[in-house]
């Protein structure tokens, strides 16, 4: 028995060298890129940083080392905020080459910290202008948008002849209390852009009274989206009690591609007046050794072949205006015409003071 | 106390400079840089100064000590069927009042609110009950380890001079267990007391412990100088804490020996307790690992698998076009390279507690530290330490066990140092007589009597690689997903089908934790030592 003992410990230890030399093997090119001098025979490798939420389909990226002899590498780590933190952190020395998803309620953040070198991709006169608004310097590069909007249980309202509630002002009216269910502001990413919603719809001094009716209507805050939407919403996976439920305007289309017999009519709907506008965007890391490369690997980015790839994988839109949509997303999607929308540097001015009210207002 | 000189006492030294240096690079030198970088007077005073910060530390301590307190009650009767007792099944019991401790809080958060009436949704007990289930296998591994063995002789001596069996627990068993039970309070405290992912979930928005305060105003608030000192007072309370319990408690026994005395239940009524106990507590373990697995077959009609074929055939998932699997292979790499790691460095502290001075000792709270720290700060610091040249890890799959390994570093210690301190030195004392040098005796009496507990810790360090979530995530960028990550990725998704695929990678991450965990107990030494 002691025998079998020594030999598991041994091909244990030995095993796991193994895997380590091999694994040191295997990511020493990779890892070697800040180090070495690239020469012509060593293949360029850049670092491209993202959220969690970044799922692009494999392979994608094929193309681009086909047609520039340039690898990609993808590390991903935490959600925008987490990125933005570690990108500010880390500028002027940064741990990638190019940074996708910093949005609009933390682009504030990164542009004071000087995080990007500033880049104007030949993609950029195609692109939806209203994604362009706020980065007048070209420090960043839109990549995508989607929108935040109340999304509402289309059978809980059939069964009970009552209209869902098509504005945000409608959502202190009593025919909706204890319907509503939001994400915090506080650790969420939707959250916070319902909260500027209500802020770009009823002012900066209307938007704390707005609140206190809200709360007065019984809306229920939980800390993030999944407990929101998954759990507290009747009309999807959890089967809560709540029919109203911030999510994205792509909600809809997701319900019914991924349903569970599939179904052909979504169960959900946008109310289209209650959007707010995100915008993510991609940029060049100030202190990157390959900055040539990685504005071409920006303007792949914003190519139409990736940008296609975006709404199915990630259920954004592209900003790329000939990139065009699946059918699941024009039938099942509503795209507001109108969203609310807030500069970047409006966002970052106040955002600590109005999230100090607004947890004074409804949490305490 | 029994004074006894190891005779390995002049290694043990060199044998706390791997844990010392290993925490000193990663843990105290990272924190040093973001707190020299971030500090101010001016923050201090202003954060001491704000009620809500006051509000915040006062519900981390109240709430840390309440789920401290609950889980000794309610993992009493469960420890003692297991110490005391052999009964079928009794591994199998073991293995499953573990496998919440490492299962990651995205799992059983998820778990937990589908369970719970509406009632107890956002509310203290709620983050209560949770820690108690997170933390039972804390004190049926710590106490039990003990309370198996107390000898029979003992409380039949005591029985025969006529006292009750409460004066006999009172007077006999709780003063034994006095000290594992401390050890078992002061690391539930540490894990309460820094929970984040379970406030958040559970707690709702209004509730923060410092750990997601520090976490809000570091990302969401993009205010690090209030991060760092929100961390800093963290560390020092902690600190404190684990200093003060340093201090008050005696060193046990090295002479313990490892004899166990569980016995097969005799009489009907023994019988009735210790089945009794055995299946309840089995039961209400289950019942959130069976939601999970229930949560991936059902539909709004009736039962499907087709979440378990999208996973096990690649095809599209909610992930685009990601293989899902592929996070397994991850997951099993990191937990092979922590088991290593945090087994060699864990190996060596606890030698050197073991082994050492009293003064050396004092390892065991440094080896906690990790758990004392703030994760979301300790991933920052380390991202401005280790930022040039060849010491440029930021992005270097290495960074994720070494997370991980100090995450598990402080279990491995405990699970080793019994073990350690169990070795006959009466085995020890005929060697010298024979002759044999320390480093001979170490070799052929030391090494074969804790290789068992060896690669049990291995395999408790393994499992905690796999289910790890909290820290990591905000300590490393990683290149390739772990099952945690995926299955919070999944979780943050709409759709039937992605939601059911995230409940299939969490039963799967389940199995590979069980099955982990049955060879730590499948290893344990109460077989040879029957």
């Amino acid at each position: 028995m002691r025998k079998t003992l020594n030999l598991v410990m041994a091909l244990g230890v030995t095993g796991a060298l193994v895997m380590m030399s091999g694994c040191a093997l295997k990511s020493t090119p990779s890892d070697s890129t800040g180090a070495t001098e690239t020469t012509v025979n060593e293949p360029i490798t850049l670092t491209l940083l993202a959220h969690d939420s970044f799922t692009p389909s494999e392979g994608i990226f094929d193309a681009f080392t086909a047609a520039t002899g340039v690898k990609v590498r993808v590390v991903q780590g935490g959600d925008a905020g987490e990125l933005v933190t570690k990108a500010v952190l880390t500028s002027g020395n940064p741990e990638g080459d190019v940074l996708w998803g910093v949005d609009n309620t933390f682009l504030s953040r990164a542009l004071e910290a000087n995080v990007f070198a500033p880049y104007q991709s030949k993609n950029f006169s195609l692109f939806d202008p209203t994604a362009t608004a706020g980065i007048p310097g070209n420090e960043v590069t839109p990549v995508d948008t989607g929108d935040v909007c109340i999304n509402y249980d289309i059978a809980f309202y059939a069964q009970r002849d009552l209209t869902p509630p098509l504005t945000l002002r409608a959502l202190t009216s009593s025919s909706y209390k204890n319907q509503l269910v939001v994400p915090s502001p506080l650790s969420s990413s939707p959250g916070l852009a319902f909260f500027l919603a209500t802020v770009v719809e009823f002012g900066e001094d209307g938007w704390q009274t707005y609140w206190e009716q809200l709360r007065a209507n019984g809306v229920l805050v939980v800390d993030g989206w999944t407990e929101a939407y998954t759990v507290e919403f009747s009309g999807s996976t959890g089967k809560g009690d709540r029919p109203l439920v911030v999510s994205y305007a792509s909600s809809p289309p997701a319900e019914v591609l991924y349903a569970n017999p599939p179904i052909t009519e979504a169960p959900t709907a946008v109310a289209s007046l209650t959007c707010f506008r995100q915008v993510e965007y991609a940029g060049v890391l100030r202190g990157t050794e390959h900055e040539a490369q990685a504005r071409l690997l920006v303007d792949y980015l914003t190519d139409v072949a990736f940008q296609e790839d975006l709404p199915l994988t990630q259920f954004v839109y592209p900003v790329n205006i000939n990139a065009t949509l699946p059918d699941a997303f024009t039938q099942y999607s509503l795209r507001p015409e109108n969203p609310l929308t807030l500069e970047p540097n409006v966002i970052a001015e106040n955002r600590a003071a109005w999230l100090d009210a607004w947890t004074q207002i409804v949490l305490r | 106390m029994t004074i006894n000189r190891s005779p390995y006492r002049a290694s043990a030294p060199a044998l706390a400079l791997l844990p010392i240096l290993t925490i000193a690079i990663f843990v105290i030198w990272p924190l040093g840089n973001i707190f020299s970088r971030s500090l101010s007077w001016e923050v201090i005073t202003r954060l001491a100064r704000n009620s809500s910060i006051r509000q915040v530390l006062w519900f981390s301590t109240w709430q840390a000590i309440a789920s401290t307190l609950i889980t000794l009650l309610v993992a009493f009767p469960v420890t003692y069927v297991l110490a005391r007792y052999k009964f079928v099944g009794k591994r199998m019991l073991l293995a499953l009042v573990t496998i919440p401790f490492v299962l990651p809080t995205v799992v059983v958060g998820a778990a937990f609110l589908a369970i719970l009436p509406q009632s107890l949704h956002r509310s203290v007990a709620a983050i209560l009950i949770a820690h108690t289930y997170f933390n039972i296998a804390v004190v049926v591994r710590m106490v039990g380890r003990r309370w198996e063995q107390i000898s029979p002789l003992i409380i039949d001596a005591a029985s025969t001079l006529g006292a009750s069996p409460f004066k006999i627990f009172r007077t006999v068993t709780l003063p034994t267990l006095a000290t594992a039970v401390r050890s078992a309070s002061a690391v539930i405290f540490l894990l309460c007391f820094t929970s984040y992912g379970i406030i958040r979930v559970l707690g709702g928005p209004s509730r923060a412990t410092l750990e997601v305060e520090i976490y809000s105003r570091a990302v969401q608030l993009g205010d690090l100088s209030g991060a760092a000192v929100l961390s800093l007072f963290q560390l020092l309370i902690l600190g404190m804490a684990m200093w003060w319990w340093i201090h008050t408690t005696r060193r046990p026994n090295n002479l313990a020996r490892i004899q166990m005395y569980a016995t097969v239940p005799q009489t009907f009524r023994q019988r009735i307790t210790v089945y009794g106990i055995s299946i309840t507590t089995a039961i209400v373990i289950a019942i959130p690992l069976m939601m999970v697995f229930v949560r991936s077959i059902s539909t709004d009609s009736g039962m499907s698998l087709e979440a378990w074929r999208l996973v096990f055939g690649n095809h599209v998932t909610g992930l685009g076009t990601r293989p899902p699997l592929g996070a397994f292979w991850t997951s099993l790499q990191f937990a092979i390279a922590t088991a290593i790691l945090a087994g060699v460095v864990g190996l060596a502290a606890a030698g050197a507690i073991a082994y050492g001075s009293r003064r050396i000792g004092q390892l065991e709270a440094i080896v906690m530290l990790p758990l004392a720290t703030s994760a979301v700060t300790l991933g920052l610091g380390l991202l401005i330490t280790f930022d040039s040249g060849i010491t440029d890890l930021r992005s270097s799959w290495i960074m994720i066990p070494i997370a991980h390994s100090l995450v598990a570093l402080p279990v491995v210690v405990r699970t080793m140092l019994p073990v350690i301190r169990s070795v006959p030195q009466s085995i020890r004392d005929a060697s010298t007589t024979l002759g044999a040098s320390p480093w001979r005796m170490w070799m052929t009496i030391d090494r074969s009597l804790i290789a068992r507990g060896w690669v049990t810790s291995l395999a408790f360090a393994g499992a905690i690689s796999l289910g790890e979530f909290g820290a990591s995530s905000f300590l490393t960028r990683r290149s390739s997903a772990t099952l945690p990550t995926e299955i919070a990725r999944l979780l943050g998704r709409p759709g039937d089908l992605v939601q059911s695929q995230a409940y299939v990678l969490s039963s799967l991450l389940i199995v590979f934790i069980a099955l982990s965990l049955l060879a730590v107990d499948g290893l344990r030494p109460d077989r040879v030592a029957t």
